[in-house]
């Protein structure tokens, strides 16, 4: 109780305050949220059969392949470039900073439906890049650039960097430029510095820039169904089949609770990290 | 901080590369415009001379103008109710400031952190059974949940820096306790709220996947109808609409940059 100096009222006022979002919340979100995943044990009839399903439909075991390595992939593409104009950003004056603060969130807050069909347009076989490439001589046939994993990649990885860069920009300005400083004068050279200084230091921000990335890729849905082309089944795709085509909430339900267990278990991880605030452009 | 030379010259390559990864992150998104002007009737690059008849197509197709209209309405009221439950919850959560406020914080937040996928789902099985399946009602109740964390977040940044005597001085001049909210804190939390509305309104006006599995026939916003163009990827019409999204979209981003500009300086000069 820090502020019990400002407790005028009762406590109850608060509560008056809170109760009308918590109470929404609660019956049209939380509520319903926690009967889709109670029917993974009881639909179409009570037990675990849809969880045995796991073990026993391959279907199944490779749609989580699918998404682990996708998930993976993306991490790490999205985390290496968001590092390197993070990086470079801390180290620029402050006007071109605030420009590549601006792209960067200006890409950040732009619809994934757009940036997915930015893509099939680019990639397609008869967009540009693909006309680009034939006329400079370097390929005969159309690249498949897009409809496939490769296009799922290009896409997930466009999308997740800005989330890979915002955790690591409020890292690395939080760091002490005298520490480097004090590695050259002590006659460390610039690669020294930065592989046993600054990457060590930097590294809560790749670890929370790795976890939300990948906590996020995880559910994603628009760009592997549109720039996959129907051949890459991942998690949320197959979850929304199941629940609008098939009609099996029972499968869907242990596929969305398995997704959930994941969330949690990383985004706990994650909370140790950093504040979960400081990601959605509430510091822009 | 400036090195010897050798550093420097690895400094401009660093630079020149991330210049191009910002130029992979923005750039590819343009396409939709050059696509948009095509005189064509099909997906293409304008080769020499552009055209409007994409946007006269939807602006002129009733559909599409259906789609922009039920967006724009959807997005304001949801952006509304989630600015006005999501602000008195902060304020409510900030003064209480315990154990139970931080649990309850945390609570409220689900709805950013649960995958959209699973938050549509459910959505959708209580939708059917409140028959608010493919309604306005539907569409404008789930985007206020789903907004209010945001919201949440960016007022309770704003009240971390609000300065605690003004309140007290207020009560203690004689200001009710409502008085006081409306009087006092409220204007200087007004960035935060402003701009929690803001991105509350961008977050409804893109919004996808929630809207593919409880809007259908009289509700299609423009983001579902833009869903079924790029599935049937032949008519331009659709980067006309892609078009329109972004500009809203970049509109409401820079409103939110200059309404926070104008507004810190004027309301809460103490509290900074």
């Amino acid at each position: 109780m820090r502020l019990a100096g400002i407790h005028h009222g009762a406590g109850g006022a608060c509560w008056l305050l809170v109760a009308p979002l918590l109470g929404l919340v609660i019956a049209l979100y939380a509520w319903p949220v926690a009967e889709i995943l109670w029917l993974g044990f009881s639909d179409p009839e009570p037990g675990l059969q849809n969880y045995e399903k796991l073990f026993t439909r391959t279907a199944l075991a490779k749609i989580l392949w699918t998404t682990l390595r996708i998930c993976t992939i993306t991490t790490l593409l999205s985390v290496t470039i968001g590092y390197l104009i993070a990086y470079t950003m801390v180290h620029l004056g402050a006007r071109e900073r605030s420009w590549m603060l601006t792209l960067v969130l200006i890409s950040f807050w732009v619809s994934v439906l757009v940036r997915a069909f930015a893509w099939l347009t680019l990639l397609g076989r008869n967009g540009p890049v693909n006309a680009a490439l034939a006329a400079g001589g370097l390929i005969d046939e159309p690249v498949a650039f897009v409809r496939n994993e490769l296009g799922v990649l290009i896409g997930m990885t466009h999308y997740m960097i800005p989330y890979a860069v915002l955790p690591l920009l409020a890292n690395m300005q939080g760091i002490d430029r005298r520490i480097m400083d004090a590695s050259h004068n002590l006659g460390a050279g610039a690669a020294t510095t930065f592989t046993r200084i600054y990457l060590p230091l930097t590294t809560p921000g790749v670890v929370a820039a790795s976890l939300l990335v990948f906590v996020i890729s995880l559910g994603f849905y628009v760009t592997p169904a549109l720039l996959g082309g129907g051949r890459v089944l991942m998690v949320a795709e197959y979850v929304s089949v199941q629940v609008l085509v098939t009609v099996q909430w029972g499968v869907a339900s242990m596929l969305a609770t398995l997704l959930l267990a994941g969330v949690f278990g990383l985004m706990y991880v994650l909370s140790r990290f950093m504040r979960l605030g400081d990601v959605f452009g509430a510091r822009a | 901080m400036r090195a010897g030379p050798g550093r420097r010259g690895g400094r401009r390559w660093l630079r020149l590369l991330a210049w191009s990864g910002l130029g992979f992150l923005t750039l590819p998104m343009l396409v939709a415009l050059p696509v948009s002007l095509t005189p064509k009737r099909y997906l293409s690059m304008p080769e020499g001379e552009i055209s409007l008849r994409h946007y006269a197509n939807l602006f002129g197709n009733e559909a599409w103008l259906a789609s922009i209209w039920q967006s724009a309405v959807i997005a304001v009221a949801a952006a509304t109710i989630a600015t006005g439950l999501g602000t008195l919850c902060a304020i409510g959560l900030w003064r209480m400031s315990s154990k139970a406020s931080e649990l309850v914080r945390g609570f409220l937040l689900l709805p950013l952190i649960i995958p959209p996928i699973i938050s549509a789902m459910a959505f959708y099985r209580a939708w059917v059974r409140f028959g608010l399946l493919d309604s306005y009602a539907g569409m404008i109740i789930a985007h206020a949940i789903l907004a209010a964390p945001v919201v949440l977040i960016t007022v309770s940044a704003s009240l971390a820096n609000f300065d605690l005597r003004l309140e007290q001085a207020s009560r203690s001049l004689g200001a009710s306790a409502g008085t006081t909210l409306w009087r006092v804190v409220l204007p200087s939390i007004r960035p935060g709220v402003l701009g929690g509305a803001v991105f509350a309104f961008i977050l409804s006006w893109d919004e996808i996947v929630v809207a593919l599995f409880i809007a259908k026939f009289r509700i299609s916003t423009l983001p579902r109808r833009m869903w079924d163009g790029i599935r049937e990827n032949t008519d331009p019409t659709v980067a006309a609409a892609a078009v329109v999204l972004i500009v809203v979209t970049l509109a409401a981003l820079a409103l939110s940059s200059v309404l926070a500009r104008r507004v810190r300086p004027a309301a809460a000069p103490e509290a900074a």
